[in-house]
């Protein structure tokens, strides 16, 4: 068959949609999102109806997904990392309800933060939940544990969580297809009672779940996923976990690796070759993309064992992704020298896009805000965020999504009156509502702009959930009418705007202000795509 | 035959594409590729850089190494510069000249383009020139792509192969004005080998 050449996370897709499975559910989130977006484009995958629109968060993904395996059919879960943590609350019950129809979750990891607000380890989630992890190296093990995740789960009725980074999910390479299978029929649970998880059922899952733990120790000491290269040099034994055994090799190009290496891409650890290198090396390297989890198990606290080294001593460094050169800094390996970065280069940060809506509404805000102390503005994220850096320095906070209005009220609570949150329109919906919800029983001092370019703009213009409904949620939740204001955030109406929203900055209560223009790369798309449209007719005429 | 490339430029400049093009290349020569791009964040007007290796064995890292670059491309001068470090003692940089001035501490343009000039191999080209001069203002990042296939060690057919099918779905219009603007950019390069 032809190989393909597909991202980490178009590996995933596909290998999703060979393997039978009937629904998508997710949030975007890079370094996530083009697993989802491959589904959506697949014509293969609408021929099949496989259904895969966006969710208004990672936790209704999660739980839709837990619905879908519960009816019998595979369900797979994609998002980043953080949104794990939105999602947290079904994904560990999961573990404890078990699944049916398989059940895959992948969360996609960045160290180094490229897009993201810190660099959690999802493998902590599957050792809290006590799930198998799967970790792949490559684009081609991306597609083919896919197929083997959802065999797993459905095998040993548990979810399954693969874990990859921003390096595997956005680097290309050729994959290999295998013969593509058939979609479960809808088939409810033996156990009706399985998913209820009252105390007294929950108890008992729980034991299942704790007496299959040995099971899965063994599945990943007999798994082809975990490999280990038996070598001369036993000084010293390396542990990879994922895609870090490529920058062992790539150290090695055309010679054998001189150390014994064992290659972790499933989890539980394999307890009987960990146990093997150890015993048979004088000291060990443990190379892991993202938080020192192997490490640390190895070490325990006291760490009266042989010598561990890795991100815990500082042979590797402790956060950031890793590369080829710090594995070969870390084995005494040395490059060429080349010249550093020469001192005329300057950084270049992301800014907002020339015509951004968002410009016209910091400005406004800031106008607004000219009398009153500095320090106020509660934000979230999305591209809005970008109004942190000069010329704006608009924002105060971006912590979480959904974080603004809920910080906003804990800052007027605490005196600090007028707090204004700002929020995007697919954050919103993600779950600023809720928090409005709470502003408005409390009654709470605030001013929130809901920033509306009607898209999820940070991750590329995905479909946002808020599309159409921001003032009927508004006032659905019991915002006033009186307070409820949309703007057309443009220069010609800067001094209107920055008055409406000064106004609304002195009433004691709850304001919800809408700035609300279409995204410019949206709207650039779109406007392509009717020229292209337009051409076709005008061609089709003449003919 | 073995080629490590870091493209770089600006969210939005269109190295993806060349990206692409090398890519749907390499694979169609039976070779080993790997491409990491940058999503996300960065796309929006910051760096942006892609790794792309291609070889005829099997390829592990997904990034280059540090000082193992055998070429830079860049569609902007000051990008060029910001990859040296990963560029190999004997490897090449090839650039387009103008600059993308979307920072307030940008800095002088002929310090950058005298840094440029003074790497032992380089070739510094007004892509967005001779993008205009052919009619095909918009192909800037093509012309630059042509200026590096002397260095590719790929059929140069191949290349042109992958841009009709990369852009096949817009016309024959966008395909020609691709393939002029690969051709421009590789007869420069030709005449300013030194
Ligand atoms: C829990 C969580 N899920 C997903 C993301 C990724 N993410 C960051 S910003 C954003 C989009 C925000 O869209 P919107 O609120 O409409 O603002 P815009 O970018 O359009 O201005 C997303 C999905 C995240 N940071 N955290």
């Amino acid at each position: 068959m032809q190989k393909l050449l597909l991202l980490g996370d178009e590996a995933i897709a596909q290998g999703a949609i060979d393997v039978g499975v009937s629904g998508i559910y997710a949030y975007p989130g890079t370094p996530s999102t083009e697993i989802t977006e491959y589904v959506q484009k697949s014509k293969e995958a609408k021929e099949k109806n496989i259904r895969s629109e966006w969710s208004a968060n990672e936790k209704t993904a999660m739980e839709s997904a837990i619905g879908m395996s519960y009816a019998g059919k595979r369900a797979m879960v994609c998002m980043k990392h953080v949104g794990l943590n939105v999602a947290a609350d079904g994904f560990i019950n999961s573990a404890i309800t078990g699944a049916n129809g398989g059940l895959v979750i992948v969360a996609a990891d960045d160290p180094s933060m490229h897009s993201s607000q810190n660099e959690q380890d999802s493998r902590f989630y599957g050792k809290f939940a006590m799930i198998p992890i799967l970790e792949p190296a490559n684009q081609q093990e991306a597609y083919d544990m896919v197929s083997y995740g959802f065999e797993y789960s459905e095998k040993m009725k548990i979810p399954v969580l693969m874990r990859i980074t921003t390096r595997l999910a956005h680097s290309r390479s050729g994959v290999e297809r295998k013969k593509s299978i058939k979609q479960n029929a809808v088939n409810l649970p033996e156990n009706l009672k399985q998913y209820i998880l009252l105390p007294a059922i929950a108890r008992k899952q729980y034991k299942v779940l704790l007496n299959n733990q040995e099971k899965f120790i063994e599945e990943s000491e007999n798994s082809n996923f975990n490999n280990y290269y038996d070598n001369e040099n036993k000084k010293l034994g390396i542990i990879t976990c994922g895609i870090a055994y490529n920058y062992l090799a790539e150290n090695f190009e055309d010679q054998k690796i001189p150390y014994p290496v064992l290659s972790i891409r499933q989890y539980p650890a394999p307890i009987k070759q960990i146990e093997k290198i150890y015993d048979e090396c004088d000291e060990i390297l443990v190379l892991e993309e993202g938080a020192p989890v192997i490490e640390e198990l190895l070490k325990g606290l006291l760490n009266k064992g042989k010598t561990i080294k890795g991100r815990l001593d500082g042979t590797i460094p402790r956060d950031g992704e890793l590369n080829p050169k710090i594995v070969a800094d870390a084995l005494g390996i040395i490059y060429d020298e080349t010249e550093n970065i020469p001192g005329i280069v300057a950084g270049r940060p992301p800014s907002f896009c020339p015509g951004c809506s968002h410009i016209d509404s910091y400005k406004a805000l800031n106008e607004a805000l000219r009398d009153y102390s500095k320090g106020r503005v509660f934000a979230d994220i999305g591209c809005y965020t970008l109004g942190a850096l000069e010329p704006f320095n608009a924002i105060n906070s971006c912590v979480d999504m959904g974080a603004s209005i809920t910080m906003a009220i804990g800052a007027s609570e605490a005196g600090l009156v007028p707090a204004i949150a700002v929020i995007g329109d697919s954050t919103f919906t993600h779950s600023g509502m809720t928090g409005l919800l709470d502003a408005v029983n409390n009654n709470s001092s605030i001013t929130v702009l809901i920033m509306d370019n009607s898209t999820t703009g940070m991750t590329g213009g995905q479909k946002s959930s808020a599309l159409g409904k921001i003032e009927q949620i508004c006032i659905g939740l019991g915002v006033e009418k009186e307070h409820l204001h949309v703007l057309k955030p443009l220069k010609k109406y800067h001094e209107e705007n920055a008055n409406i929203i000064k106004s609304e900055l002195k009433y004691n209560g709850v304001s919800v202000i809408i700035p609300r223009r279409e995204c410019v790369q949206t709207l650039n798309k779109r406007m392509r795509k009717k020229l292209k449209v337009q051409v076709t007719e005008n061609v089709l005429k003449q003919i | 035959m073995k080629k490590d490339i870091i493209l770089a430029g600006v969210g939005g400049q269109g190295i993806l594409s060349i990206a692409a093009t090398i890519g749907t290349a390499a694979v169609n020569s039976n070779l080993f590729l790997k491409q990491a791009e940058v999503h996300g964040m960065s796309q929006r007007g910051g760096d942006v850089q892609s790794h792309l290796r291609l070889s005829s064995k099997k390829i592990f890292s997904d990034l280059i190494p540090q000082s193992k670059a055998d070429l830079i491309i860049s569609v902007e001068p000051m990008e060029a510069l910001r990859y040296l470090p990963m560029l190999s003692p004997d490897g090449w940089v090839i650039t387009n000249i103008n600059a993308f001035d979307n920072i307030a501490n940008y800095p002088d343009i002929d310090k950058v383009l005298d840094k440029i000039k003074s790497l032992p191999k380089h070739i510094a080209i007004d892509a967005d020139k001779i993008a205009k001069d052919i009619g095909s203002p918009r192909s800037a990042n093509i012309v630059v792509l042509g200026a590096a296939t002397p260095f590719l060690d790929l059929d140069y057919s191949s290349l042109e192969d992958a841009l009709k099918s990369i852009f096949g779905n817009k016309g024959n219009k966008v395909i020609r004005a691709n393939l002029d603007a690969l051709k421009a950019g590789k007869e420069f390069a030709e005449n300013n080998l030194y």
